[in-house]
Parts: C-alpha cells; structure tokens; sequence
C-alpha cells in the first residue's frame, strides 16, 4: 500500500489530534484532509486513515458513506454544485441547472470526459438571500445568471 | 430605521480583524466577565437579558447553561453550532464572516459560565472560507491572551477548535451535531440524557447557536436590563436577524429588534414583491415552520405571535412566494430535501419523506391522484412525534401546512392530473 499524506498533511493529522480526546473524533477532519490530498476517498484511503486513527476500515467507511463531501469516485478539477432547493429554486435554480447541462454536455451527477468539471445539483448551501447559488471546490458565486455563469465557466482554468 | 448592533459592520470588510475588533470596546465583556470570575453570575446576566436560543427552537439560554453540573469531574465543553442548514437560513454565515471576534468573545463568555475549558465550533463543511476566517481569528485571539492558556492572567484557560461538518443536514440538531463531532455518523441521539448532563465524549455539554452567542459581548457591555429592553416584551428580548429570500425586491440579512412585523419587513424594507406581483405565501421560520398565507402576515416576529398565527419563529428564515409560484412544486422541492437529508435512523421518517416526497412529484408531473390529498396528510401524522430526533417533524409541519392552507391547488392538481401552473 503505497497511499500516505503529504509531510504536511501528516503534521497537520498531528495537530488536529491534540484538539480531541480521542483519535476517532478527528476523523472527519482527517477526511477533509484526504479529499484536498488524494480528491477520491478509495477503499485504499479508508484503509490507511483506519491504520493512522487507529480504528476498523468499516468505521471509516461508514462515516464517507453518510456525508455527501467525501467524494468516492473520482471527481473533475472543478465540482460545481448548484443549490435546487426552495429559495434558489424560486429564483431560477433549475433553469441554470439546465444551462449548465446543455453547455457542459452532461447532466448533473456527471463528469465532462476531460475531467474538468463534475455538476451536481445539491440541497440547501445557507445563501438564500443571494439566491440563486452554486460553490465551485470551496468558492460560492451568488446572485447568478446565465450570463454570469456563463463568464466563471470560461475562466475556470 | 433601527439601531444596528449585529450587522453595523457590514460595509466594513476589516471587521473581522483583531485590531478592528479591539478598537471598537471588542472583547471588553470577556475581560470584565474575567475580571469578575463568577460563572453563577454570568449564569444569572443572561437569565436576566431573556436571551433565546437563536437556532430555532427558541429555549432561554441563561437555563440551558444552568442544566450543566457544575460539581461534574469529567470535562466540559461548549459547542457552537455553525452547521446552518435550514433551507431560508443564512444569518450565521454572515458573523463567522465579518464578525468572527464577537462570536468567539461569546463563546469565550460562554464556556466560563458553564467551567468549560474547550470549546468546538462546528461548521458545516460547505463554510470553507468561514472556518478559515474563524481559525484565523482564533489565532489572533490566542496572540492576544484572549483565548488559550492562562487568559489575561486569570488561570482560566480555554482552547477553540474549528471542527468542520462534511454535508448533512441532520447535523444541524444538536445530537446529531455531537455524534459527528466524536467522529461518526450524525445520528441523532435519544433524549434523555441531555447534552447538559451526557454530551460530546460523554460529558456535560452546552450546545448554542452562532448568533445566540454573538449576542453574549452585548449583554455584557450594555447590561441585561439594556438588552431586555430591546423586543416586544420580556419574552422576547434583544436583536435579531431576519433573513428574508424568494420572490422580493430587495432580499438579504436584515437587522432589527426581536418581534418585527413580518409584513413590514416584506413590502418596507425588502421593497414588496418583485415585478409588481401579488404575495401568496410565506414561510417565517426556515423551511421546517407552516406556511403563511398572503392575509397572515401582519404579525409580530417573536415566538408567541407567530405561534398563535400558526406557524413559528424558526431561525427567523422567511421564503417569500409570489402569486404565480406553484405551491405543490415548492412542497416537493421542500419534501425532496428532507428525503435526501433524512438520516435513515428511524422509519417513519426515512420511509414517510421519501413516500411524500414520491406523491407530491406525481401530483405535479401527472398521474396525482383525489386520494393523494388525504395519503400525504395520514403519512404526515404518522411520522410527526415518532421520531428520535425533529426532522421527521419539520418535514411533516409543512406538508400538513401547505395542503391546509392551499389545498384548492392540491386538489386542481389532483382533478387535472397535471400542474396548471406548467404549460
């Protein structure tokens, strides 16, 4: 098994250790670390963060199974989640979901063949009032149009 | 216009930093609350100003800390739940970003109060930049002798940490919150025992809101009885953020006293409807609260006035519907997001979601049938209160809600066996 953290995501784990009371809890931190280290949390990932916390596989799995931002399958550079639901809905959420799939040649759920971009359409991300939303990776782009979607598309690197 | 105290820092980006802070009388109350080191006391200030917990259910946070044992060997810990979720929700997001002092100055206040040494802020994993914000200014605090060991020379030490949620709603409730702060599935605990007496790592534990806690530097500053003051009444007390999203002219986070008319707020200060249309509904509270009619909402934000117009005060999220928006269309959306946020634990929930979710998207795509009024409102019941933790409630109230209030469009649907609002 040849996966292992970066020397600085190693003495990150290190760090975040010594915020809990025990190894387990920092799991889910740990994971994040994983995703920004390795992008896809592989059967073989779960494996060595089991080894690292000191706890089964199957504890790890069932902790990535239950969130929805430990991706399990590999992911394009770029994942767009576009918010569906009530207040982005009233505002044209499905529309720019429908913009986004016809300009990217996907649905959501997909990845484009060169990898570039996944699109999913997600539940509630807490900006209702600068509906409507999407976050690409970790940066939120609010009060959208096609337009302006159209402008954050052709400078995604 | 009303005096601002949560948001008079929204056009000035530098608010989030230190020195900012320090200059405008930040972090004072901490070091007058230190320099008193009488928790009981702290305890009895916030019992005084009638603060209510901010992330929806409302419950007098100067209690909530009294539930703590104070003479408990194990560790205590004071959680921040910066998990905001609630569909209509984005009050707290806004002081983590441009207020993350005040907001550790509260927690600081309130981990003293309760003898914790420890505190987590739990933010939803999607706040990314949020927690980068907060553990920079934790950093800064801990630079400060404000945070950290040993503060300000007063032998009391107390160590933040960020911890970050990964995608759940469910997490947003404070046992599934704890769950997934010790490393696990957020699944939501049975209760009793409280988090008070048996929380995170089995240990007594306080659970607040982000702008429950922001409100603590106030308190202290001003006086309970200067907060008090503040609201309709001694039930209701201080300000607080309205957070208005949907079909107005002016949509956003709005600051103004607890109890605010609704009304006022829709057609004053976010400019009425957009495009000149007519209201029909509105949800006050987030999207777990019963929906508002167009002729309900000349009320008084606060928890009884709310209550007795039928619906609640929530996390103050308020949806905005106008004239031409579908009413089955905006309960699927809504039901379709407590399916996918359901937790699967208990099976009213995870069953009755999904299935309510299944009848309302055939009512609006056709092939709805007269029976499905009466199905939806029976699976509604039947989850409502039998469930280890509320979401099976707030999926449940604005199911029966929306078919009570708007049931002629239920029942178009139904007769059609299409929605008329599609063409």
């Amino acid at each position: 098994m040849s996966i292992a953290f970066s020397d600085a995501g190693r003495a990150r784990v290190t760090e975040i250790l010594g915020h809990y009371p025990d190894k387990e809890a920092a799991l889910l931190q740990v994971l994040h670390i994983a995703r920004a280290e390795f992008r896809t949390i592989t059967p073989e990932v779960m494996e060595y963060i089991a080894g690292l916390l000191e706890i089964p596989p199957l504890r790890v799995m069932d902790v990535v199974s239950f969130y929805t931002l430990y991706p399990r399958q590999e992911e394009g550079r770029h994942v767009i989640q576009v918010c569906a639901t009530l207040s982005c809905a009233l505002l044209g959420a499905e529309s720019l979901v429908d913009h986004l799939e016809n300009k990217l040649g996907i649905k959501a759920g997909e990845t484009t063949p060169d990898k570039k971009i996944t699109l999913r359409k997600v539940e509630c991300l807490g900006s209702c009032g600068t509906a409507p939303v999407m976050q690409i990776n970790e940066t939120y782009y609010e009060n959208l149009t096609p337009q302006k979607v159209d402008e954050i598309l052709a400078n995604l690197p | 216009m009303s005096e601002h105290y949560l948001l008079h820092n929204a056009d000035k980006p530098e608010s989030r930093e230190l020195a900012f802070y320090l200059a405008n009388q930040g972090w004072s109350a901490w070091k007058k609350v230190l320099q008193q080191g009488q928790p009981a006391a702290v305890i009895e200030e916030v019992k005084k100003s009638g603060l209510r917990g901010r992330g929806g259910a409302g419950f007098p946070t100067g209690m909530k800390w009294s539930f703590v044992p104070r003479d408990s060997e194990k560790p205590k810990y004071l959680v921040c739940n910066a998990d905001e979720s609630e569909p209509g929700t984005f009050k707290d997001r806004y002081l983590i970003e441009h207020e993350p002092h005040m907001l550790l100055e509260g927690i600081a206040i309130a981990s003293f109060a309760i003898d914790a040494r420890r505190a987590y802020i739990y933010i939803r994993g999607e706040f990314a930049y949020g927690a980068h914000v907060l553990e920079q200014a934790i950093a800064e605090a801990e630079a400060g002798h404000l945070l950290g060991n040993n503060i300000q020379g007063s032998g009391y030490d107390l160590q933040v940490t960020v911890h970050r949620g990964a995608g759940a709603y469910i997490c947003g409730e404070e046992t599934g919150l704890l769950e997934s702060l010790e490393g696990k599935r957020g699944w939501p605990r049975l209760k009793p025992p409280f988090p008070a007496v048996v929380g995170a790592f089995k240990s007594p534990t306080v659970v607040n809101n982000v702008e429950t806690l922001a409100n603590l530097p106030l308190i202290f500053n001003r006086g309970a009885e200067w907060f008090a003051a503040i609201g309709p009444n001694p039930k209701n007390t201080g300000p607080k953020l309205y957070c208005v999203s949907g079909h107005v002219n002016r949509p956003g986070l709005y600051e103004f006293p607890m109890g605010k008319n609704l009304k006022e707020l829709i057609y004053d200060d976010c400019g009425g409807i957009r495009g000149g249309k007519k209201l029909k509904a509105v949800i006050p509270g987030g999207s777990s609260v019963p929906v508002l009619r167009a002729d309900q909402i000349d009320v008084s934000m606060d928890y009884e006035s709310l209550a007795a117009a039928g619906s609640m005060l929530g996390s103050a999220g308020v949806i905005v519907m106008d004239e031409e928006t579908c009413m089955v269309n905006a309960l699927y959306n809504l039901e379709r997001f407590y399916a996918h946020e359901s937790c699967g634990q208990c099976t009213p929930c995870r069953e009755g979601t999904t299935w309510m979710a299944k009848i309302l998207g055939r009512l609006e795509k056709g092939g709805g049938r007269p029976e499905d009024l009466p199905l939806l409102e029976d699976i509604a019941r039947h989850i409502n209160f039998r469930t280890i933790c509320p979401l099976g409630d707030a999926a449940a109230m604005p199911a029966a809600s929306f078919l009570k209030q708007f049931r002629d469009e239920f029942s178009a649907h139904a007769q059609l066996g299409r929605c008329p609002y599609r063409h």
